[in-house]
């Protein structure tokens, strides 16, 4: 046990730098994605079949397709196009792709959630498309699809470790290198675990939290 | 990208198709031995569920394949990679099953908890022959929508060395040097296997949806 607590003391700095470039990782595709989801939902209302069939395919790709081939086909595909991108590129890149899928139906979700009423109200008081987006639909909409986006983020963390495998020297990869040299494996795993346990559950908590909360009003 | 690459990129289908049915068979037993735990009324149980949903949820796959395939294969005992990987994945979606249970079973009308007992039928029969049939039902569509997700993460067991379509897929791409055609080969076949599943589900779905009490 004291032997198993030093190894941790001795690996822990290491596994948290890793730990930080998986929250950068995460945080920058969330901070892309989201938006990105939110003109793919927009995109989707267009009455133009041309518009909306490639919106269409770049969603059911991104949600279609699993995320980590999604990753190698980004680091490991584009290269051959000539197009050679860093693993951090690579990685913020696929998972973007994934976000922006993703988020584009809970965002639709969340706008679908708007009472019809509301924007019939908009039209009478004769608001223009924009203004009834800015105004009226997103203030209620965006709301409604909180708990589902933040439920979607802690996914996104736990997905981060899966651009260990090209390389990026994110927690796994640093658990991984750990393991293979000091063939410490069991209490190095179990330290990676409890560190996403750490953020992951009381997160997850709160998500159930505000779900209740928020749905206290439907 | 020649027809034999293909072909072994196709060979990978039968493990993915295997993977995902061992982990939701053995999700599906033991989420319902959970969803019981979390019901059964006795405190300790409940919050000992409580607590292994909550870890089983907050750790990444990727984490507990590593953690059952180097950490229990190089201490205590061998374990294949396909082993590991049915007990991961089997494990985490044991417990999004369980969650999937309990929300179902708040959806069964409690008439029929009261008529079964009326009848005087013992708990058992109860459970499996009233219950569980229309606790099935009403969580179809989320089991196929849960089985949809775990078909696309069994691509993580490619990382621990199981055969199936992302590891063909990282291999053929190693001799080829065709990553883009290979990975977007693989992802449609992803996309393509998860079809015939929301298919089906959503035909089941329309026939079950009839046989619940409301």
């Amino acid at each position: 046990m004291n032997e198993t607590l030093a190894f941790w003391q001795q690996t822990l700095p290491s596994l948290l730098d890793g730990f930080r470039l998986s929250l950068q990782v995460t945080g920058v595709s969330l901070l892309l994605g989201i938006p990105l989801g939110l003109l793919l939902a927009l995109g989707l209302r267009s009455p133009h079949l041309v518009l909306r069939a490639p919106l269409l395919a770049v969603i059911e790709v991104g949600r279609g397709a699993s995320v980590l081939v999604l990753l190698q086909f980004v680091y490991f595909g584009l290269p051959t196009t000539g197009f050679t991108l860093s693993a951090f590129a690579s990685v913020t890149l696929a998972f973007t792709w994934c976000t922006a899928a993703y988020t584009s139906e809970i965002l639709r979700a969340g706008m679908e959630a708007v009472p019809q009423g509301q924007r019939e109200a908009a039209q009478a008081l004769r608001f223009n498309g924009l203004d009834t987006l800015r105004l009226i639909i997103l203030p209620q909409g965006l709301p409604i699809s909180i708990p589902a986006l933040l439920g979607f983020a802690i996914l996104m963390l736990q997905a981060s470790s899966l651009a260990f495998v090209v390389a990026l020297p994110e927690l796994m990869s640093k658990a991984q290198l750990i393991g293979s040299n000091t063939f410490q494996y069991m209490p190095i795993f179990i330290l990676v675990a409890l560190l996403f346990a750490v953020i992951c559950i009381p997160a997850t908590v709160v998500v159930g939290y505000l779900e209740r909360r928020l749905g206290r009003h439907l | 990208m020649s027809g034999e690459m293909l072909y072994t990129i196709l060979g990978g289908i039968q493990w993915t198709v295997l993977l995902t049915i061992t982990s939701l068979a053995v999700g599906v037993l033991l989420g319902a031995v959970l969803c019981a735990m979390r019901t059964s009324g006795i405190r300790l149980l409940d919050g000992l569920a409580a607590a292994l949903i909550l870890v089983l949820r907050a750790v990444p796959p990727i984490v507990w394949l590593f953690l059952i395939f180097f950490g229990i294969g190089t201490g205590i005992m061998q374990v294949s990679p396909f082993q590991a990987a049915a007990i991961g994945l089997g494990l985490i979606t044991a417990a999004n099953m369980a969650e999937i249970f309990r929300g179902a079973l708040a959806a069964v009308h409690k008439g029929q908890w009261e008529a079964a007992q009326a009848l005087s039928m013992p708990a058992r029969w109860r459970l499996l022959d009233v219950i569980a049939p229309q606790l099935l039902r009403v969580s179809l569509p989320s089991i196929a929508s849960y089985a949809i997700g775990l078909l696309k993460d069994t691509a993580i067991a490619s990382t621990i060395g199981v055969p199936e379509i992302a590891f063909q897929a990282t291999h053929v791409s190693q001799v080829t040097f065709q990553g883009l055609a290979t990975f977007a080969f693989a992802g449609c076949l992803y996309i393509a296997l998860s079809i015939p599943v929301a298919w089906a589900s959503r035909w089941a779905d329309q026939r079950m949806r009839l046989r619940v009490a409301r």
